[in-house]
């Protein structure tokens, strides 16, 4: 009886092989991103529909999650076989994944040309231990914002060059009354307030890990950097609610008109600088965030990510066409207004620089001065650790130092 | 039929439910039993004997010690708003006015309105720089500034139970209330003619009747206040300091974002045990009660 | 009807007044901000009534352009759909004998404790095995392999509501159609589930509200639009990542929107269900 049964039906799978060979063999691929930041929802549902355009026989099922759960479902999607096909995934991931195996190899894909005109800091987002784990296609890092109607109210000529001068500036309008916190950050118990973090981190010269990759943030530039969010936050400068904001957060009260300094991705430059909704459009000045003196002349954080793709994933090569096409210059020039490309020659083509000018000129600065977060396996775990210590310290239970060292207990390292 | 037979049937026709229950609970509690005494990964490798290891570390670790501080305020407290709101909404409800029916509608919005939904309506009322609440209260001219409630680690949890009692009273309410509407109208009668004072008669006449349902109601949401995820996943994710760090939200952390399967299963059997201690307890109060009040 | 002395009379008023207020308030709040044009959910100081209505953000949502985010949200709004009313359908399948058995051999009563037990666990405690048996047998993310899951949450649930509602049945009917040479399923079918259909129709609508609200499960279980449920993509709305708070509102007015409607329309039937375990013990 079972024999017959399963011979029928090999039969009939058989029959119905010899009957459709013709037609296209669609592929369905299932791809993982961030909501907002970068490139926008709908930038990102635009490009793939010009790509299924030009593929009829791949359809892209896309799928938004806010940064938060992007690792979280990257790793748990690997227990099941209809998981993803393409991920975005975060600079400090690498590590992670690759020795838990949980996205491709592709090294042997990227072609000498790509390594050439690629720029050097963006392949460094999806290399670990000299093998490639994707693709890099969002450049970014932090920049330092701000609304040149204020500044111009209250006597400033420009914008700070250092940390200090920052806290100076925004003393200034304080007390002038032009606005009230000065400065928005993104210090919520979430990523967002390590890459601030880190930003300062850079400025101070600090280290996360020493030689033998022991913490060394608990001292010297790390405790620095934590020093100086918490005078910020104590002396009213920055707006107190930050320890509650992510980055959407600090560009809703940017593009306000109630703070006159915000940290902030490359995206809200555009966003904050020409949408309808902004009420500083055609105010936003950018530049580098700043520096220490003595110690460094600007800083900045890595927040680069990559498109990968998952060792579950069975269409491996057609999500390999799916992210070139995705990360490929034209798309990349095409969308520039919200994140810049990580292609070199881009950077001399007026399309994408026209109206685009000032971040430009911040983002040559900037992002060679990109400073990786701690390259571990264990990164969530430390990321977790030095979250609780930044929160600890803006809210007053334990002073910095003690806060850092508690974090060094719980990294994990 | 004979007894046994009958029985057999029984057994018969509990069987898909019994096997349904074994397979998605029973099992995987075991499971979580012997993960619990490795040290498995989530994926990839791992998964080698560790005896108590993961307890021992889970049971003095600070971490695990904040977190059950904070879960057991979030829990008393909230439910204790709950009974207490609950109770007076039902002795308001039980008076005859007009309007009544009506109110009685819409006790049961709250209580239908999904958890998340729920968390992230409060979430957009307590937002810092543009919430309702901040504007409510300076316009009503109660403060000058606005406050960061989810912000503040005292503020945080506060507005979390708050968010929490106004979905989850109303079902206190309705309990009470339909256990009011069994005291029979003469005792009521009668103790008034014995002149007894309102407050008098409602710890004599009325609160007998209430002992018994109330005490379900308080087992129920004990058993869900101490398993709460959803409204702070929403709401704060934990933050901030990790002071609104429940239980659950530590498990996931663990399980899920730290991908040590292992440890976490030790904690979560540790939660489980609690409940259960907990519920424990609880029932034997409810057969005190229930006796000492027939 | 006792008499009440004025002032007690105008308390009870004005506590009723200020209990609407509390129930209300927040509930109009969120219909006001779906309608409300962005700029004035930021504005200070804080408009309360929208200038004009702005309903785009419905149209937004509900859009059924493939591969917009309207599509994705309404995919979510289906699996909802689908997840709910698979897992209940199963539920009262398993439950309605089980129910039975019980209430008419309380010998087997004992095993139905155990199961009702279950409900003291929390989720955590069996996510890991069920996360990694899901994936052995490729139900992860999918509607089938989380309407199992969620199974486990309905069936007690209906059983013991079921239960007590067999028990108001009189075992002399059944017995009567016995006489009569019915067997078992015939006296069932003709007999005890019509009688029964109030609870469990009532059963069956708390299930399905049950499963509406499930958050943890579907946060794990399911990775994109082929699973997620409403739940799940609202805490991705209100994640911090969207900057219109409007959008947000609307998604849950949309979420909230069946669950409300089944408790406002059929709230006797609920009360009554609610009440009936909690007042009998």
């Amino acid at each position: 009886m079972l024999k017959i049964t399963r011979r029928t039906l090999l039969a009939t799978a058989l029959a119905g092989a010899c009957f459709v060979p013709q037609a296209h063999a669609e592929t369905t691929l299932n791809a993982l991103f961030m909501a907002q930041a970068a490139y926008s929802e709908s930038d990102v549902r635009e490009m793939t529909e010009r790509f299924t355009e030009a593929n009829p026989d791949i359809k892209v099922n896309l799928e938004f999650v806010p940064y938060e759960g992007l690792h979280d479902k990257t790793v748990l999607a690997q227990g099941s076989g209809g998981g993803y096909d393409i991920v975005l995934f975060d600079v400090i991931w690498p590590a992670e994944y690759a020795t838990n195996g949980v996205l491709v190899d592709v090294s042997d894909r990227i072609t000498g040309a790509m390594k050439d005109e690629v720029l050097p800091g963006a392949w460094t987002t999806v290399q670990y231990q000299d093998k490639y784990y994707g693709m890099p296609w969002i450049l970014d890092t932090k920049y330092l914002f701000y609304n040149k109607e204020m500044l111009e109210k209250a006597g400033i000529a420009n914008p700070p060059t250092t940390w200090d001068e920052l806290a100076e500036q925004a003393k200034i309008l304080k007390e002038k009354g032009i606005v009230e916190h000065p400065i928005a950050w993104s210090w919520a118990q979430a990523e967002a307030a390590i890459c601030d973090y880190t930003t300062l981190v850079s400025a101070y010269d600090g280290a996360f890990l020493d030689a033998e990759g022991k913490p060394a943030f608990q001292s010297g530039g790390g405790l620095s950097a934590l020093e100086y969010m918490a005078n910020s936050y104590e002396s009213g400068l920055t707006n107190p609610n930050s320890k509650e904001f992510l980055e959407e957060d600090v560009r809703n009260v940017f593009q306000n008109g109630e703070a006159a300094f915000a940290l902030n991705w490359t995206y809200m430059y555009n966003l904050a600088n020409s949408s309808e909704d902004s009420k500083v459009a055609g105010k936003v000045g950018v530049v580098a965030a700043p520096g220490i003196e003595g110690k460094s002349e600007v800083s900045a954080v890595n927040g680069s990510m990559g498109l990968g793709i998952p060792a579950t994933s069975e269409n491996v090569d057609e999500a390999w066409k799916y992210i070139v096409y995705m990360t490929s210059q034209d798309v990349q020039d095409k969308y520039a207004k919200g994140s810049l490309p990580i292609w070199a020659s881009s950077y001399e083509d007026e399309a994408v620089t026209s109206g685009q000018e000032e971040l430009i000129a911040a983002a040559g600065k900037g992002l060679a001065a990109m400073y990786p977060r701690p390259t571990t396996p264990r990164y969530q775990e430390l990321s977790a650790a030095l979250q609780q210590a930044i929160q600890e310290t803006l809210l007053g239970q334990s002073s910095a130092e003690d806060a850092l060292q508690s974090a060094v207990e719980n990294s994990g390292l | 039929m004979s007894g046994t037979r009958l029985t057999m049937r029984a057994w018969l026709m509990m069987l898909p439910l019994l096997v349904v229950m074994t397979a998605i609970v029973g099992w995987p509690l075991l499971d979580t039993l012997r993960l619990s005494f490795t040290d498995a990964r989530l994926v990839g490798t791992g998964g080698d004997w560790v005896g108590l290891d993961n307890y021992a570390r889970m049971l003095s670790s600070s971490r695990f010690l904040d977190t059950l501080s904070t879960t057991t305020i979030f829990a008393v407290v909230s439910v204790t708003l709950e009974m207490v709101l609950g109770v007076l909404t039902a002795l308001l409800l039980n008076q005859a006015f007009y309007g009544r029916t009506l109110l009685r509608a819409l006790l049961i919005l709250p209580w239908a309105l999904p958890t998340v939904v729920n968390a992230t309506l409060w979430r957009l009322i307590y937002n810092p720089q543009y919430g309702a609440l901040n504007a409510l209260v300076t316009q009503l001219g109660l403060t000058t500034d606005y406050q960061s409630w989810l912000g503040q680690p005292a503020s945080a949890l506060t507005a979390l139970i708050i968010a929490d009692a106004w979905k989850n009273f109303p079902l206190v309410a309705l309990i009470a209330l339909a256990a009011l509407q069994m005291v029979p109208r003469e005792i009521t009668s009668a103790s008034l003619v014995d002149g007894a004072g309102p407050f008098s008669r409602f710890r004599h006449v009325t609160l007998p009747y209430l002992v018994g349902p109330l005490m379900v109601a308080l087992v129920l949401r004990t058993i869900e206040a101490f398993k709460v995820f959803d409204i702070i996943w929403v709401m704060t994710r934990g933050g901030p300091a990790n002071s609104t760090r429940t239980l659950s939200i530590l498990v996931y952390q663990e399980a899920f974002s730290f991908q040590r399967a292992g440890s976490g299963a030790s904690l979560a059997l540790i939660i489980a045990l609690l409940v259960t201690v907990l519920a424990g307890v609880y029932t034997m109060l409810i057969r005190k009660a229930a006796g000492s009040s027939s | 009807m006792e008499h009440r002395s004025l002032p007690f009379t105008l308390f009870i008023y004005a506590t009723a007044l200020l209990l609407a207020a509390v129930i209300l308030a927040p509930l109009f709040w969120l219909m006001i901000m779906s309608v409300s044009p962005a700029t004035q959910l930021t504005a200070k100081p804080l408009q309360w009534w929208p200038e004009t209505f702005d309903w785009s953000r419905y149209q937004f949502l509900l859009s059924t352009v493939e591969n917009s985010a309207g599509a994705a949200f309404v995919a979510s709004l289906f699996n909802s759909l689908k997840v709910a009313t698979m897992a209940t359908l199963v539920a009262l399948a398993v439950s309605v004998p089980a129910a039975w058995a019980v209430s008419r051999t309380p010998a087997v009563g004992w095993s139905l404790s155990m199961v009702i037990l279950t409900y003291m666990l929390p989720p955590v405690a069996l996510s890991v095995p069920l996360f990694m048996g899901l994936a052995k047998l490729q139900l992860l993310n999918s509607v089938f392999g989380l309407a199992l899951v969620y199974l486990s949450i309905l069936a007690p649930f209906t059983t013991w509501l079921l239960k007590s509602g067999f028990d108001g049945i009189p075992r002399e009917l059944e017995a009567a159609a016995m006489m009569d040479g019915a067997n078992l399923f015939q006296t069932l079918r003709i007999i005890t589930l019509p009688l029964a259909t109030p609870v469990i129709a009532t059963s069956a609508l708390f299930a399905f509200l049950l499963a509406w609200d499930e958050f943890f499960y579907a946060l794990l279980f399911t990775s994109d639009l082929r699973a997620k449920t409403l739940t799940v993509a609202i805490a991705d709305l209100a994640g911090g990542r969207v900057s219109d708070y409007g959008l947000i509102a609307t998604a849950g007015v949309l979420a909230a929107l069946p669950p409300v409607l089944i408790g406002a329309l059929l709230q006797r039937a609920l009360i009554s269900g609610l009440t009936s375990g909690g007042v009998k013990g």
